[in-house]
C-alpha cells in the first residue's frame, strides 16, 4: 500500500511587505501580500524526496488558512506535491496554537496519513510547536528538526544537528516530522509542474466537515489573548555604552529596558 | 479607491492582466536568477565568459526553460505569454542568458520541432530540453547578415550524403553547442542542416574582444567538407522561409527580453535617485531627474502592453510576422533608450559594474542587431504599410 505523507504547510504575509496588526490585534492578512511560508518548502522537497524515493507514495498538502492561502497549496502543487487540503471557515479567524493544531490533527486523520511533515517554525508565528501538538493530539510518535530524513520500510530516520550533538533518530510510522533550513534547498516549481498543478485536486473542508464546533477555536476559543500591540519603533541611530566601570550595569539596563532581560 | 497603495514597480497594476500560472512561471524564472545568476553576473561579465554554461543549461532545463513553449519531446508546452515572461525575467538579469535560452528553444529546437523528421525530434529534442545538449544556430556569415539569401555556405550531394563548406559569423552558443542547425545553399535553394558538432571538418571558435553580451558565448563556425548523412537534412522546408520562421519566434521572446534588461535599469536608477544626494537633497527630487524617470517608466510600460497584446495573439494564432516587427522595433529601440537615461542618473556610478545599468546598456547594442536590426524591421513595417519592398 502506498506511503501517504501529509505536508502541513502555513501561508504567511511576506515578510519583506508592510506586516501589521488589525483592529482586533491579530495579524492584519490583506494589507500584504502572503506566500507559502519558505520555511515549509522545505518540507514539502522532503516529501517530495521521501515519496520519489519510495516509489509509491501520494504526497497531500494541507492548510489552515483564508482564500489567499490557496496559493501556497498551488506552489507545492506546482512542485510537485499530489493533491491538496484547503481548510478555511469564517470561524477559524484569531485561532490561536492550540485551535490550529486541534483543526490540523482532524484533517490530517480525515485525510489518512503514515507520515505528516511540518516545517520548523512558520515565519509569522514563529512558535515551532505544531509538530509536537500535533504528535500528541494523532498519539502517534515525533522526531522533530531534521536536517535530513528518509523512510525505509515502516521507519522514519532523521539526524538533528544540535549545538552539543548530532542525533540519530528513527520512529515507526505512522509519525510526525519537521524538518529545517538545511535540510536541502527547496526545488523551484517547473513549467510542467506549474501546468500540471492547475488539473490536481483541492478539497475544501470548514469546521462542521472536521466536525469542531465554532466555539473550540477562533478568537473566543483561544487559550491566549493579545491586548495590545504597538510597533516597533523605527530604528534609531543607537545607543553607545562607553565603560567607565558600569558599562555591564549601563547594558543590563538597557537589555532590560527594551524587555529583552 | 483601491485599497493597497501604487506599486512603482507596476505603476499600472498590469500583473493584474496576467492568470496565476503566468505569475508563477514569472516567479520560478525570478527566483532562479536571483539564486543562481544575479549574485555572479557583474563578474562573469567583466570576465567575458559564462563559466557554468553546461549546469546553467541543466538547470534552466530542469525549471522547463528550454523549448518551453513547444509541445512534446520533453518540452513544457507554455503559452507564449508565459514564454514572453520567462524571456523578461531572464533579460532582467542579462541579455546573455535570455539569449542562451533563445536560441536553444526558439531558433534551435524550434527549427528541429518545425521542421525536422520524426526521427531528427525524436533524437535531439528529449536532451536538448532537459539543456543535457546545448544547441546552435547558424545563418548569418561573414559576409552576409541582413541579406542572409546570398549566403556562400555551400551543401553539395555526394551520393546519398551532403558534405558541407562555408563559416557562419556571431553565432550565439557556437562553441559549447552539441548540435548545430545550419542553413546552407542547395540546387534546391536553402536548406537547413541538423550538425552534430563532433563531426569531422566542424570547429567553432569563439569570437573574443566583444565589449556586448560578454556573458554569452558567441562564435565562428567553420565547415570544412562536413560529410552528413541524408537524414541530415531537415526534410519539411526549403528557402529562406526555413530560417525566417525560426527567427520570427525569436524575434518574439526579444520584444519581451528587452522589457526586463530596461525593467532593471529603471529600477536601479529610481532606488539610486531616492539614496543619492546633491545639492543638500535627493536627486529624485530634481524634476529634470523625474522626467527622466517618468518617461522611462512610461515606455516601459506602454512596452509591457504591446510585448502582452502581440503574446495573446500568439497565443490565438493571429500573429503576424509584421507584428512581431512592431514589436522587436519598439520594445529594444525603448529599452536601450532607458538603459541610457538611467545611466545618466547614476552618474559616475553609472559606468561601473557594480550596477547593472551599463551591462545591460552594452548588452542591448546586440540586441539592437541581431533578430533582424532597427533598419530591417523599419522596412517591413515600411513594405507593410505601403506594399513597397524597400530593401533593394
Ligand atoms: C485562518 C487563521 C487565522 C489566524 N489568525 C491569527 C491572527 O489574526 N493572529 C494570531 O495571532 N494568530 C492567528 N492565527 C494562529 C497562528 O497564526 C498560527 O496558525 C498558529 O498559532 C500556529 O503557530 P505558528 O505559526 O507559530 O506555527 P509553528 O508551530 O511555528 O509552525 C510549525 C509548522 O506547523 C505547520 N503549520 C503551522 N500553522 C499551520 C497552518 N495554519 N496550516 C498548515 N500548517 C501549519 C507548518 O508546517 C509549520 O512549519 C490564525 C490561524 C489561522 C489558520
Ligand atoms: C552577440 C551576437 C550574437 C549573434 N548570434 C547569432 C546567431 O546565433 N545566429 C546567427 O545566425 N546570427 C547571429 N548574430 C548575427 C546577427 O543576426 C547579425 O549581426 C545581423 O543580422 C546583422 O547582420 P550584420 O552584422 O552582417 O550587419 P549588416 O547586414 O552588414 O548591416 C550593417 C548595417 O547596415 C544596415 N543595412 C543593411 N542592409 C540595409 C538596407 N537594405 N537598408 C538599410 N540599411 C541596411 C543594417 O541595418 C546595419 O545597420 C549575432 C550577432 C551578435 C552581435
Amino acid at each position: 500500500m502506498s506511503l501517504r505523507i501529509v505536508v502541513c504547510v502555513k501561508y504567511v504575509p511576506d515578510a519583506t511587505g508592510d506586516r501589521r496588526f488589525a483592529d482586533d490585534n491579530t495579524t492584519d492578512r490583506d494589507s500584504v501580500d502572503g506566500l507559502l511560508s519558505e520555511l515549509d518548502e522545505y518540507g514539502v522537497e522532503q516529501a517530495l524526496k521521501i515519496a520519489e524515493a519510495s516509489g509509491d507514495a501520494e504526497v497531500t498538502v494541507l492548510t489552515v488558512g483564508p482564500d489567499d492561502a490557496k496559493d501556497a497549496l498551488r506552489k507545492a502543487l506546482s512542485m510537485g506535491a499530489d493533491k491538496a487540503v484547503h481548510v478555511n471557515d469564517d470561524d477559524i479567524h484569531g485561532t490561536d496554537v492550540i485551535g490550529t493544531s486541534a483543526i490540523l490533527a482532524k484533517a490530517i486523520e480525515k485525510t489518512g496519513f503514515d507520515l505528516v511533515v511540518c516545517g520548523m517554525a512558520s515565519t509569522d508565528g514563529t512558535m515551532g510547536v505544531i509538530p509536537a501538538l500535533l504528535s500528541e493530539r494523532l498519539g502517534v510518535p515525533q522526531v522533530t528538526l531534521l536536517s535530513e530524513v528518509g523512510v525505509e520500510g515502516g521507519t522514519v530516520k532523521g539526524r538533528r544537528d544540535g549545538d552539543a550533538a548530532t542525533e540519530l533518530l528513527e520512529a515507526s510510522l505512522p509519525a510526525v516530522v519537521s524538518v529545517t533550513d538545511q535540510s536541502g534547498e527547496a526545488r523551484y516549481p517547473s513549467f510542467k509542474g506549474i501546468m500540471a498543478a492547475k488539473k490536481k485536486p483541492v478539497e475544501s473542508l470548514d469546521l462542521d466537515d472536521l466536525g469542531i464546533e465554532a466555539d473550540e477555536v477562533g478568537l473566543a476559543g483561544a487559550w491566549t489573548a493579545v491586548d495590545s500591540a504597538t510597533a516597533r519603533p523605527a530604528r534609531t541611530a543607537g545607543t553607545i555604552v562607553k565603560d567607565e566601570g558600569e558599562g555591564g550595569k549601563q547594558l543590563a539596563e538597557f537589555l532590560a529596558s527594551q524587555k529583552f532581560i | 479607491m483601491p485599497k493597497s497603495a501604487l506599486d512603482p514597480r507596476d505603476p499600472l497594476g498590469l500583473d493584474d492582466l496576467f492568470d496565476a500560472e503566468e505569475l508563477a512561471v514569472r516567479d520560478t524564472v525570478r527566483a532562479w536568477c536571483a539564486d543562481r545568476v544575479l549574485p555572479h553576473i557583474a563578474d562573469w561579465y567583466e570576465r567575458g565568459e559564462l563559466p557554468e554554461v553546461r549546469e546553467l543549461a541543466r538547470e534552466l532545463g530542469s525549471i522547463g526553460a528550454l523549448g518551453m513553449h513547444l509541445e512534446g519531446y520533453g518540452c513544457a508546452g507554455a503559452s507564449a505569454v508565459q514564454y514572453g515572461l520567462a524571456c523578461l525575467e531572464l533579460e532582467a538579469a542579462d541579455s546573455g542568458l535570455r539569449s542562451l535560452v533563445s536560441v536553444q528553444g526558439s531558433l534551435a529546437m524550434y527549427a528541429i520541432h518545425r521542421w525536422g523528421s520524426e526521427e531528427q525530434r525524436q533524437q535531439w529534442l528529449p536532451g536538448m530540453a532537459a539543456g543535457e545538449t546545448i544547441g546552435c544556430f547558424g545563418l548569418t556569415e561573414p559576409d552576409h547578415g541582413s541579406d542572409p539569401a546570398s549566403m556562400r555556405t555551400r551543401a553539395k550531394r555526394e551520393g546519398a550524403d551532403w558534405v558541407l563548406d562555408g563559416r557562419k559569423m556571431w553565432i550565439t552558443n557556437g562553441s559549447v553547442a552539441g548540435v548545430a542547425v545550419v542553413w546552407a545553399r542547395t540546387d534546391d535553394g536553402i536548406r537547413g542542416f541538423v550538425v552534430p558538432t563532433d563531426t569531422p571538418g566542424f570547429s567553432a571558435p569563439e569570437i573574443k574582444h566583444k565589449g556586448s553580451l560578454r556573458a554569452s558565448v558567441t562564435s565562428e563556425l567553420v565547415l570544412e567538407g562536413v560529410r552528413l548523412p541524408a537524414a541530415a537534412a531537415l526534410p519539411e522546408v526549403s528557402g529562406l522561409k526555413g530560417p525566417l520562421s525560426c527567427l520570427n519566434q525569436a524575434r518574439y521572446g526579444i520584444v519581451w527580453g528587452a522589457l526586463g534588461a530596461a525593467r532593471s535599469c529603471l529600477e536601479a536608477a529610481r532606488e539610486y535617485s531616492i539614496g543619492r544626494e546633491q545639492f543638500g537633497r535627493p536627486i529624485a527630487g530634481f524634476q529634470l531627474t523625474q522626467a527622466k524617470l517618468a518617461d522611462m517608466s512610461l515606455e516601459l510600460n506602454k512596452g509591457l502592453l504591446l510585448a502582452l497584446h502581440l503574446g495573446r495573439r500568439m497565443d490565438a494564432g493571429t500573429l503576424r510576422p509584421e507584428q512581431v516587427s512592431y514589436g522587436k522595433l519598439n520594445n529594444v529601440r525603448e529599452a536601450i533608450g532607458i538603459a541610457r537615461t538611467a545611466r545618466t542618473i547614476l552618474g559616475a556610478n553609472g559606468i561601473s559594474y557594480d550596477y547593472p545599468v551599463m551591462r545591460h546598456a552594452n548588452n542591448l547594442e546586440s540586441v539592437l542587431t541581431y533578430e533582424g536590426t532597427v533598419e530591417m524591421h523599419q522596412l517591413v513595417i515600411g513594405q507593410a504599410l505601403t506594399g513597397q519592398a524597400a530593401f533593394r
